[in-house]
């Protein structure tokens, strides 16, 4: 695209992004601040993601990008030609042909390898927030490891409900000492997190944050011993594929209650089909 | 068989397609020119200004066309353009005193060095629809005085003569002004970054926050000792040079509020400040972003911050209408995922409670 610079962001950009991913790297779970700039793209939409998957690319990197676990939903469409346009990279729906791969609210089904990087779009990186909406409190709660209150709003949910009443984003504790939100993953994708040999990378541009998971960094989902930790399961299979162990999407097919469900990882999906 | 669906491609494009259209309107009528809109929807083009951080009429007016008029988009677009400049200097500031002044008000004194001017305001007028604006209809030329206007000086230059107002001490030269647009914003922020974060911040926002302190959220007592519309002079002085040179000739609109304060066990009772200033005639944006400027000087001056106004946090974190309406669009992306997690999670939870 004539005009702008490769990847969009201009280099002095880039590095100060690269330096905030460096920090990140070195402490993991720990939000860098980062000077986020406007993108063409709205706040929201992937703009924090968008701006660590554009200091980050080079010309041989091959990209993927989801939304939903799938790669023609129209925001993965939109964010992909953002980036054919100012890069020119070759771009891929395949999991494992990808080197760095942009999602929102999904981890691939795929396992990742050690060359490979996962950029994560986050809305709100802090997890303490609903718990605590000052961020000059919450920076405290990080620096003193007072995670507590995430602890009591899991126990109350327990005493109420039986069990954990949070579905997606749900807190882990990062190498055993910073709380962070996953993004709005489902819980199902929080063990693909844990000693993941890909980097994770999780960039919030209205928040002006990111943070990482870097490869094998052990990543634990907060429960307590007597409630254990668990993903959801469905009695369904992927009316696709048949695969029974993937996160499945609930498509609704009339107004009388059909319903069926297919994986939200297309790739995964079309590639059981094929095989 | 469900076929997940396919073409989101296509979809995009035609959508776009059909923006283009949707924006031209009617073919049988005139294209509307930036010029026309730069000259004739000048305040819209002053809020874009302000809101979207640059001072550039055409560009302005350029955004308001692509964003079919719709302010808020035009702000978008004039930022994300933004971004992509490099910046080449910090200017010197400016100096309202010296401003050519089209308009100047004062509500503290019915009579000051300079007088009131009335300028070009729609005070005064009756809103009744004009139905002879929808023809073109010719225009009656406003008088123009006989004499230059005498020197202005700052109302709360006068009061800070009699040591009845707060001093304003400049910061050192050396200090380097704080940029949100380079660095994220960490609180307690200094009120270099809450001021730049007002000028950019959505007047909307910055109106209601304004008159809740008003209604008693927060009130302190405001009034507006004077406000300035005019043109004033952009001067660089770089390094290499020692010496500053005019860079731009700006309008812009200036207010001045001035509150009462008590005093406190260190300082006489004394009148405190409020400060607001936008690009262009953005009259009612600056008398907003003084009200909440003072109102955010709370803690500073050692009142208790209990209304949403004097939340420092809470101002400056919600004042921005591009992060804003990203934020709150964004709820029309696909949350399949999310949602299914939510749904396996509420059946679960409703079997547990009727077992």
């Amino acid at each position: 695209m004539t005009g702008y610079n490769f990847a969009y962001l201009d280099e002095h950009t880039k590095r100060m992004i690269r330096r905030s991913v460096l920090e990140a790297v070195a402490i993991p779970g720990y939000q860098v601040p980062f000077g986020s700039r406007e993108m063409p793209l709205p706040y929201g939409w992937g703009t924090g993601g968008i701006q660590v998957t554009a200091s980050v690319i080079g010309p041989d990197d091959v990209l993927k990008v989801i939304d939903q676990g799938a790669d023609d939903t129209a925001n993965a469409v939109s964010i992909r030609r953002f980036f054919v346009r100012t890069t020119g990279v070759r771009t891929t729906t395949r999991t494992d042909e990808a080197t760095l791969i942009q999602t929102r609210h999904r981890i691939p089904e795929t396992p990742l390898r050690a060359d490979q990087i996962l950029v994560l779009q986050v809305p709100i990186p802090e997890p303490l927030r609903w718990l605590e909406p000052r961020e000059t409190e919450t920076r405290v709660m990080h620096a003193l490891e007072d995670y507590g209150v995430m602890h009591v709003r899991l126990y109350e949910d327990i005493a109420r409900h039986g069990k954990v009443a949070t579905a997606y984003d749900y807190p882990v504790i990062v190498n055993d000492r910073y709380l962070m939100r996953p993004s709005p993953i489902p819980k199902f994708d929080n063990p693909k997190l844990d000693r993941n040999p890909a980097l994770l990378l999780f960039g919030a541009a209205s928040e002006k944050r990111i943070y990482a998971v870097p490869p094998w960094t052990k990543v634990r989902s907060l429960d307590f011993e007597d409630h254990p930790f668990t993903i959801e399961r469905w009695t369904e299979r992927c009316a696709s594929c048949g695969s029974g162990d993937s996160f499945l999407d609930e498509v609704i097919v009339d107004d009388k209650g059909g319903r069926l469900f297919v994986c939200s990882d297309t790739d995964y999906c079309s590639r059981r089909r094929t095989r | 068989m469900y076929v997940a669906v396919k073409g989101g491609e296509q979809a995009i494009e035609n959508a776009h397609r059909m923006l283009a259209e949707a924006r031209r309107g009617d073919p049988g009528v005139p294209e509307v020119t930036v010029a026309q809109i730069e000259e004739q929807l000048s305040l819209a083009v002053d809020r874009v200004m302000t809101e979207g951080s640059i001072y550039d009429r055409s560009l302005a007016a350029l955004a308001i066309k692509q964003a079919r008029g719709d302010l808020v988009e035009a702000i978008f677009l004039l930022r994300a353009f933004r971004a992509t400049l490099p910046r080449l200097g910090v200017s010197r500031p400016i100096d309202t005193g010296l401003m050519a002044v089209c308009r100047r008000i004062s509500a503290t004194f019915k009579d000051l060095p300079g007088g009131q001017v009335l300028g070009p305001t729609f005070d005064y007028t009756h809103r009744l629809l004009d139905f002879a604006l929808d023809e073109s209809a010719g225009l009656d030329p406003a008088p123009v005085a006989d004499s230059d206007l005498e020197p202005m000086p700052p109302v709360v230059d006068l009061l800070d003569r009699e040591g009845l107002i707060e001093p304003e001490i400049p910061d050192d030269d050396n200090r380097r002004v704080g940029d949100l647009t380079r660095e994220p914003v960490m609180f307690p922020a200094d009120r270099d970054v809450r001021l730049q974060n007002l000028a950019r911040g959505d007047e909307g926002f910055l109106l209601a926050l304004g008159y809740s302190t008003q209604r008693g959220y927060g009130r302190n007592h405001p009034f507006a000792a004077e406000i300035r519309m005019g043109e004033v002079t952009v001067e660089i002085e770089p390094a290499e040079l020692g010496f500053a040179i005019t860079v731009a000739q700006i309008t812009v609109t200036e207010c001045q509020m001035v509150n009462q304060f008590r005093g406190s066990t260190t300082s006489p009772p004394q009148f405190t400040r409020g400060y607001g200033l936008a690009f262009g005639g953005s009259e009612r944006k600056a008398m907003a972003m003084a009200l909440v400027d003072r109102a955010l000087r709370a803690r500073d001056l050692g009142e208790e911050p209990t209304a949403p106004a004097q939340d420092e946090e809470f101002v400056l974190s919600h004042a921005d209408n591009v992060e804003a309406s990203g934020f709150v669009g964004h709820l029309k992306l696909p949350h399949y995922v999310d949602f299914q997690s939510e749904l396996v999670l509420v059946r679960s939870l409703r079997e547990g409670a009727i077992e």
